[in-house]
């Protein structure tokens, strides 16, 4: 028995999540943990069912098995009110997903209007403060046509960060991207990190992954095979999977 | 030439027939108020069960599309008006109208909208429920605003058909414009009361009818 206090419950707790589409099986019983604060970011090849394992993380994707607590709520308990769980979880999504009916204010204040139950002042209020957060305070009633890949992708932060989530979840949030769009992104998660955000990310941004993130998991085949701190993954890979995808990586 | 205008184009029997056929008008643009929103109505329902509910509720409800596209609506309103009447069932001639139109311009309003919904991206209705919203209130501000105007050419359209469709209801004896036309055209054995109702059709529609090619270019000019 330890004498030391024990260790502060993670935000996100993910415990042998099995995810099978048919006879296809995408997660082989993984375990995920991540503490307040940290940015943890998954890689690994295509198919290795990362995304679905950071989908699994809001119940986007129902897992087949396991269990996940999140900020200490038990997300997979059919009594667990799903819709104010996720209010705690923002997620970005590679394709943005903005509502393209709607401007780029309207966008952030849907759900701080009809989930957090927010007066229409206040919830434009908010928005424009989130959005100003993300660097597009000019272009509020902008429509997501009139945006850019990068800037639409900064109102679909500013949409979660406005919820004030306990935790955020990015699904290769630049891959969409064209090359010279993605520092602006990455700039603003990078603030959200320094701000405290606890953060998973899903990304192929090595070098992001190097400067900013806490632990790096490596994904292959549905199952965790490796984690570490980004000098350890990327400078001195233990698994063969791991070094092979290191190799691939970084001779693009 | 004089022949044709004292039988088709002849002032006086206007004249004379104008208090009946502007009373079937008048049922006209009554039938309309009612038919289209019940149609409407039944359209989104349908395309909602069709979309999200379970595998059994969509089956169920591509099944009851199928059934109501596929039988004549003047059959189905008479069965409605003189055939339930036999197992006790009196819905009237208005009643009629209504269950009848329920059923058959809800399933093509159906169609329509399911093609809408189903053009929006799944990521839409992900990202709504990723921010807390239920199924209900994504559907209602993300999923259904962009459906609607997806398909909003067809929509309008089919709207258009509507109102021509209520002719049928002069078989449960409901005195629309065709209706009286018909009969301003046999008190006078003269044609000019149908014309009259034909102008009378054409410039309640033809608005919508201009509203349909604007969208349809518009349409064009957005891809």
């Amino acid at each position: 028995m330890s004498s030391s206090p024990p260790a502060p419950r993670p935000i996100v707790d993910a415990r042998g999540l099995w995810k099978r589409f048919g006879s296809l099986t995408v997660l082989k019983g993984v375990d995920l943990a991540v503490a307040e604060r940290e940015l943890v970011f998954i890689i690994g090849p295509s198919g290795s069912g990362k995304s679905t394992l950071l989908r699994c993380l809001n119940r986007l994707e129902e897992p087949s098995d396991g269990s996940i607590h999140i900020d200490g709520i038990e997300l997979l308990n059919p009594r667990t009110d799903i819709n104010a769980a996720r209010r705690r979880i923002g997620m970005v999504f590679q394709s943005f997903n903005l509502y393209p009916h709607m401007t780029a204010r309207q966008n952030v204040m849907l759900a701080l209007r009809r989930v957090l139950g927010k007066s229409r002042a206040e919830a434009a209020e908010l928005a424009g403060r989130a959005l100003e957060r993300v660097g597009l305070g000019e272009r509020t009633d902008h429509y997501p046509a009139q945006l850019s890949g990068g800037q639409q992708q900064r109102v679909a932060i500013a949409r979660a960060i406005a919820l004030e989530p306990r935790v955020m979840l990015f699904d290769e949030p630049t891959s969409a991207l064209d090359p010279e769009l993605v520092g602006g992104v990455l700039a603003v998660m990078r603030e959200l990190r320094e701000s405290g955000m606890t953060m998973v990310v899903v990304s192929h941004e090595m070098a992001f992954a190097r400067a900013a993130a806490d632990r790096v998991v490596f994904m292959a085949d549905g199952q965790k095979l490796e984690e570490g701190p980004p000098a350890q993954i990327f400078g001195d890979p233990q698994h063969e999977r791991t070094r092979a995808f290191i190799r691939q990586i970084d001779r693009h | 030439m004089e022949n044709f205008v004292f039988a088709f184009l002849n002032a006086d029997i206007v004249r004379e027939a104008w208090p009946i056929l502007w009373q079937g008008f008048l049922y006209t643009l009554a039938l309309s108020a009612i038919t289209v929103p019940l149609g409407l109505a039944g359209g989104v329902l349908l395309a909602l069960l069709a979309t999200s509910g379970p595998r059994a509720v969509r089956l169920a409800a591509a099944g009851w599309t199928d059934l109501f596209r596929a039988i004549p609506p003047l059959v189905l309103l008479v069965f409605l008006y003189a055939g339930l009447p036999f197992a006790g069932i009196d819905t009237g001639a208005w009643g009629a109208v209504a269950i009848g139109f329920f059923l058959n311009t809800g399933a093509y309003y159906g169609e329509v909208l399911r093609a809408g919904i189903e053009s929006v991206p799944r990521g839409q209705m992900e990202a709504a429920r990723s921010t807390g919203l239920s199924r209900g209130q994504a559907l209602a501000h993300v999923v259904l605003p962009q459906a609607v105007r997806n398909v909003l050419p067809d929509l309008v359209s089919n709207t258009l058909e509507v109102v021509k469709l209520t002719s049928i209801a002069s078989v449960v004896a409901l005195p629309e414009l065709l209706f009286q036309a018909r009969q301003a055209q046999n008190a006078t054995y003269n044609a000019t009361p149908i014309v009259a109702a034909a102008v009378a059709y054409f410039l309640l529609l033809w608005p919508l009818v201009r509203v349909i090619s604007r969208l349809e270019n518009k349409a064009l000019a957005g891809r």
